[in-house]
């Protein structure tokens, strides 16, 4: 960690608190995951499990969608917005190399992100815990679900640089940040959903497609967060899938894929002339 | 090393147009140097080669012995860039303190935003500065930790007058420090005045770099003289001293630097009839047009 690195942070945190963006993300977070664990709350009875593990089970759903939405939001003009902004070539003659710059960038946001996280997953899961109980086993499962949460965030941090280096303006940028949620989040599963149909059950289901799934990070978020909780599998009633994988395969997809978004931002970045 | 900034036939091309070709162009330390040239002459680009942001396809580029682009020519190097403009969201003291802290020079910033007249916005934001108070903004940036080499890009573009003769002074402070400045921009009248010495591109190739005076005799372009007549005598001087007619009272000559004494002693020998004259040497814009376009081969 460097101090130039550091130096960009703090500015960039600055302009997250300036700009109301931290204050938004974490009432979007704490508004949608204090919806979710009380519209939710129904099945506590029949299930035989306590509420916070039925909160943590919507909201593990609620984040595969917003964690990335929100990464992207952050992320999509931190490039492009300097550079239409005409300070990118500025900061690029700075004794800073790009590394920094992104580096710098990348901490700020990821912190806003699991400030977000932590305040919204924390607020819903400690008034479930209060109102229908908790229990070690949910404990945890909050617990992986804030530090899972913000790893996808971090994933999409580095891939909306990204995008934002490779386009041509902030206008653009969006436009392709919006693409690849779709993608990530949609699409993807989407067309596994269909090649899984079209199978019927055969070899592609069995061996293939639990990987294919995994290799998303959002489809290794969920199942993470699903395997690694029996009580949180059974209230989702997603654990077929999870269970045909060994138990490291999503952690390590999950791990991996913002150390790849960064490398892959790093190179796009390099690449651009201001 | 007697230079600071040494361009050494450098070639650039984007895709089959080549945007430079063969720029030669030294800068000493403590020099002034004004570079001119219309919009797609090449000046930004030979910046943003200087900077390293942009490659060079041939020749050579030395900032103070360093390579564009490297650790030690980017901390000996200031740059202000074309209307500049910053995160709004940031006060001004901040956005210079994120620049005094990647730049790793300590700096007394309050001092430095009241040297280029920001003192009383310090604490405001900078979406609530005007356009001028942006580029002031800028150009404290290029005062940090004394550079050796400062690029300025249109420095004066959206200045008021009076900010003009500010930004002017601080770069003669610049000079005065040792710092080689190279100053881009089409404001010829000003730069006239405070530079020592004017390079002048067209379309990726230096057509002129010298001193003002050795420019205006290089390209022998004429004085011009306006003589006035007394009232009603306007032909009877138009016919004793030449020249074209431009309005009812007056006409007008042209004659080169050195027939400007004799013509002047002629028309002074014409008496009464003549009420006033003036003089218009040749002006930076006529060099500028001069080199810009008549060097065409």
């Amino acid at each position: 960690m460097t101090p130039r690195a550091l130096a960009i942070a703090g500015s960039e945190l600055r302009i997250l608190r300036r700009n109301r963006w931290l204050f938004m993300a974490t009432l979007i977070m704490v508004l949608f995951a204090l919806a979710l664990t009380f519209a939710g709350s129904a099945p506590t009875g029949t299930l035989g499990v306590d509420m916070l593990t039925v909160s943590v089970a919507s909201m593990t759903t609620l984040s595969v969608y917003l964690a990335p939405l929100l990464a992207l939001m952050m992320s999509f003009d931190a490039i492009s917005g300097d550079r239409d902004r005409g300070s990118l070539s500025l900061l690029l003659s700075y004794p800073a190399g790009r590394g920094e710059i992104l580096l710098g960038k990348f901490l700020s946001h990821l912190a806003a992100l699991a400030f977000a996280m932590t305040v919204g997953f924390g607020t819903a899961g400690a008034l479930a815990a209060w109102s229908g109980g908790a229990g070690a086993d949910s404990l945890l499962a909050l617990g992986r679900l804030i530090a899972t949460s913000i790893l996808l965030g971090a994933v999409f941090l580095a891939l909306g640089y990204g995008v934002s280096s490779v386009s041509g303006s902030s206008t653009a940028a969006a436009g392709l940040s919006a693409a690849i949620w779709l993608i990530f989040v949609v699409l993807y599963d989407l067309g596994l959903l269909g090649a899984v149909v079209m199978d019927e059950g055969g070899f592609f289901t069995q061996s293939i497609f639990p990987w294919l799934m995994v290799a998303n990070p959002a489809d290794a978020f969920r199942v993470w967060n699903i395997a690694a909780s029996e009580t949180v599998a059974v209230t989702s009633g997603m654990t077929g899938a999870a269970s045909a994988l060994p138990a490291w395969a999503a952690p390590l997809s999950l791990l991996l894929w913002p150390v790849i978004g960064f490398a892959l931002a790093r190179l796009a970045f390099g690449r651009v002339e201001p | 090393m007697d230079n600071s900034l040494i361009i050494k036939s450098v070639d650039k091309f984007r895709g089959k147009t080549q945007v430079l070709q063969g720029i030669d162009l030294t800068v000493a330390p403590g020099e002034r140097l004004a570079l001119l040239g219309h919009n797609g002459a090449g000046k930004s680009t030979l910046i943003k080669s200087i900077l390293g942001l942009t490659p060079i396809h041939g020749g050579s580029i030395s900032i103070n012995g360093a390579k564009p682009g490297s650790a030690v020519a980017r901390r000996d190097t200031a740059f202000l860039p074309e209307a500049v403009s910053f995160h709004p969201a940031l006060t001004g003291r901040e956005q210079l303190s994120l620049f005094a802290n990647l730049s790793g020079a300590s700096a007394d910033v309050p001092a430095l935003l009241e040297r280029v007249g920001l003192a009383d916005a310090l604490d405001r934001r900078i979406g609530t500065y005007s356009k001028g108070m942006r580029q002031r903004l800028g150009l404290a940036q290029v005062l940090l930790g004394r550079p050796k080499v400062a690029l300025l890009d249109e420095p004066t573009s959206g200045l008021d007058p009076i900010s003009r003769q500010d930004l002017y002074a601080i770069i003669d402070e610049l000079a005065e420090q040792g710092t080689a400045v190279l100053i881009a921009s089409h404001a010829l009248t000003e730069v006239e005045a405070r530079t020592d010495r004017i390079a002048i591109l067209r379309k990726g190739v230096k057509v002129a770099d010298n001193t003002l005076a050795e420019l205006s005799s290089e390209a022998a372009l004429p004085t011009r003289l306006r003589i006035t007549a007394r009232a009603g005598e306007i032909d009877k001087l138009a016919q004793q001293v030449g020249g074209t007619r431009v309005n009812g009272a007056s006409v007008e000559l042209c004659c080169s630097a050195d027939q400007k004494m004799n013509e002047l002693r002629r028309i002074a020998a014409l008496g009464d009839v003549v009420v006033d004259i003036s003089m218009t040497p040749p002006r930076l814009e006529d060099l500028y047009r001069h080199f810009a376009k008549e060097n065409r081969q």
